[in-house]
């Protein structure tokens, strides 16, 4: 018995020493040093309590980042849920050259965070963009759409929703593929239509993706803001700055590390309070096989 | 059964020169089929012979490339599946998976709007009829095999249509379940007196429930009839061999020697003769020298697999008798019960008076 145990820790060790290294004690010390003040040069750390907790609520910055970040989760989560939901069902009608199709969907997904924002920048450049060249056909004028306060929020939400959709559609078509076109036709002979048959059957029966969608759109509204750094870069006045891009500025451009980790803190702890949410409220209204 | 459920009455169905194909198959060649109102017929042929396609053109989930479907008086060849006044049983029962029984019976009432006291009238009066009134809260997946089938049936049933298309509902039940449930539907038929089409490549099973047996092979229509004129007078050599366990067998004339020579001669083409296990007695005073092959023990009859010359014959012997394999037996048979076929085209050849007297000197 003894030896299993002994085995079993060593065969989960490696798994284990990456996951600790990288994530948890990584993780408490953020929540540590979110309790202490910042070093600088000859002045260590000391402890201060939630002092640096307070000052964010001082941060006109960070209460900014916060509001731009719940605007664009917002928009992005629905918006690309629905918009995948939308190109899977059409995908999955069977209809020829769909293959082209489907691949072209896909293509956002693959492309790193990074090209996705140089193609949109081409796209919103003032007077040589796709999309001012198009307004040009019709006699509309240039637009900076990326150097407006009002509007630049909306340009890197584009984008965000661009690229998740298509990834978010792949696990639509697979949970739609799953249906047995039986149940089609047994509604069929019932008389449901088309719509009946998409509100009492598929979407009930494509919940657990859904649910696993809306986690991962929860996630990825906080966590993919690679393309505000080619595009924005917050800007301008701070109008597109989300929660994660100022963490970074503040850590690793400011150093600031105290101010920092406690906005890391209250992220976590918010993403943790909806996982549990969706859990414990949405996981019994969904049917599982 | 209560008033909520009286029995309705089913309506014929008219299927004439139905064609099918896709790209490069064709599945049904002009099919001429009658189905009587409130009439059990069975559409029995091997796997691939189009059965399911024959249906699904019935119950309008297919259109055919060619020809008049009627139901009733009407032609319905372009009308949709729900408007055609009839139900579906799939091989694979379509529940709702995320839907309790209930809601699954209900599934195209509700659909249809009806009023709420009406559709719980319905379910209660179904749900009884069908032994189900305590499974209605559950879910299909919380359901055995058998109590599913019973699910798909009571959908089919409960809106009182006056036609039900099953398609192999009990190819997926054990065998015990499987001979309870072919009881049980034929039972359900008759009392609500609805017009079954019936969907199987299990013979037993057509034979055993059917009002009608219409045998397909290959996209054509072999024969149309009772089960019981099917087994007796077999129109051609498929359905000599599609039907009975064991089939008939056939074999070549002149494993009956001279006479069978003769019996060719007097039909003026090369023959197959053909017949059933129990027509044909180990009897000392045979004329027909054979040798046991095989001998398959199966309680109340013995089979035994006859070598008469290099043909097989197959006989239905007692139980009780006692024959080994690789012994010498000596065969008769009733003169009346042998099949005549024409071997080249595999069709049924009557044989004259004469020819039984012939035979029987
Ligand atoms: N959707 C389809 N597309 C192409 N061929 C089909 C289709 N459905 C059936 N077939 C072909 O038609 C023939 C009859 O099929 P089917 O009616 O399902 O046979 P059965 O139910 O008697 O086993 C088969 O050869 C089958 O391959
Ligand atoms: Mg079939």
């Amino acid at each position: 018995m003894r030896r299993d145990w002994i085995y079993a820790l060593l065969l989960l060790l490696p798994a284990m020493v990456l996951l600790m290294g990288f994530t948890h004690i990584p993780a408490i010390e953020t929540v540590i040093s979110s309790f202490f003040s910042t070093p600088h040069g000859r002045r260590p750390a000391h402890f201060v309590g939630i002092d640096n907790y307070l000052y964010l609520l001082e941060d006109d910055v960070f209460i900014r980042s916060c509001w731009n970040n719940l605007i664009y989760a917002a928009i992005t989560i629905p918006a690309s849920i629905i918009i995948a939901l939308v190109m899977a069902l059409f995908v999955h009608s069977r209809m020829a050259g769909l293959s082209f199709l489907r691949m072209a969907y896909f293509t956002p997904t693959v492309l790193p965070m990074i090209a996705v924002g140089n193609i949109w920048l081409f796209f919103f450049t003032p007077s040589f963009g796709l999309i001012d060249q198009i307004r040009a056909l019709f006699d509309l004028p240039a637009q900076n759409w990326m150097g407006d306060p009002d509007t630049v929020l909306y340009t890197v939400l584009v984008v965000a929703v661009w690229k998740n959709a298509g990834f978010f559609m792949i696990f639509y078509l697979a949970a739609l593929q799953t249906i047995p076109e039986p149940l089609r036709e047994a509604a069929k002979l019932e008389g449901a239509g088309r719509w009946t048959f998409f509100r009492r059957v598929t979407l009930p029966l494509i919940m657990p993706t859904t649910l696993f969608i809306l986690v991962n759109a929860i996630i990825n509204s906080v966590r993919l803001i690679d393309h505000i750094f080619i595009m924005t870069l917050g800007g301008p006045n701070n109008a597109s700055r989300l929660l994660l891009y100022h963490i970074y500025e503040t850590a690793f451009e400011y150093w600031d590390t105290a101010s920092a980790s406690a906005m890391t803190v209250v992220i976590l702890f918010v993403l943790s309070l909806l996982a549990i949410g969706q859990f414990f409220w949405l996981d019994r209204k969904v049917h599982y096989k | 059964m209560s008033a909520a459920h009286p029995a309705h009455h089913g309506r014929s169905i008219e299927l004439q020169s139905i064609s099918k194909s896709w790209d490069q198959t064709k599945a049904l060649d002009s099919v001429n089929i009658s189905i009587p109102a409130g009439s059990f017929t069975a559409l029995l042929g091997p796997s691939g012979c189009g059965k399911s396609t024959l249906l699904r053109i019935i119950a309008g989930l297919e259109t055919a490339t060619e020809g008049t479907v009627r139901i009733g008086d009407e032609d319905v060849t372009r009308r949709p599946p729900d408007k055609r006044d009839l139900s579906m049983v799939f091989q694979s029962y379509a529940l709702f998976p995320h839907l309790d029984v209930a809601e699954n019976i209900i599934f195209g009432l509700k659909t249809r709007k009806e009023p709420k006291k009406q559709r719980t009238e319905k379910l209660l009066a179904v749900a009884e009829l069908m032994g189900l009134e305590k499974l209605l809260d559950r879910k299909p997946g919380a359901l055995s095999g058998g109590q599913q089938q019973r699910v798909a049936l009571a959908r089919a049933v409960i809106a009182e249509r006056s036609i039900c298309l099953m398609d192999e509902p009990l190819s997926n039940l054990d065998a015990k379940l499987r001979h309870e449930m072919r009881v049980e539907l034929r039972a359900l038929q008759q009392k609500l007196g609805f017009t079954m089409v019936y969907v199987t490549h299990d013979q037993a099973e057509a034979i055993t429930m059917a009002d009608q047996v219409v045998l397909l092979n290959a996209g054509q229509v072999e024969q149309v009839d009772a089960p019981r004129a099917l087994y007796d007078a077999p129109r051609s050599t498929f359905a000599a061999r599609f039907i009975g366990t064991p089939p008939m067998s056939l074999f070549e004339a002149s494993a009956l020697g001279d006479m069978g020579r003769q019996l060719s001669r007097d039909a003026g083409t090369e023959l197959l003769l053909g017949l059933r296990p129990e027509a044909v007695t180990p009897n000392e005073k045979g004329h027909l020298k054979a040798t046991i092959a095989a001998a398959e023990f199966q309680g109340a009859d013995t089979m035994l697999d006859c070598l008469v010359g290099d043909e097989m014959i197959t006989v239905r012997a007692s139980g009780r008798s006692h024959f080994a394999a690789g012994s010498p037996v000596s065969l008769s048979f009733a003169p009346e019960e042998l099949a005549l076929f024409d071997k080249a085209s595999g069709a049924r050849l009557i044989k004259s008076q004469k020819l039984v007297e012939a035979l029987r000197s």
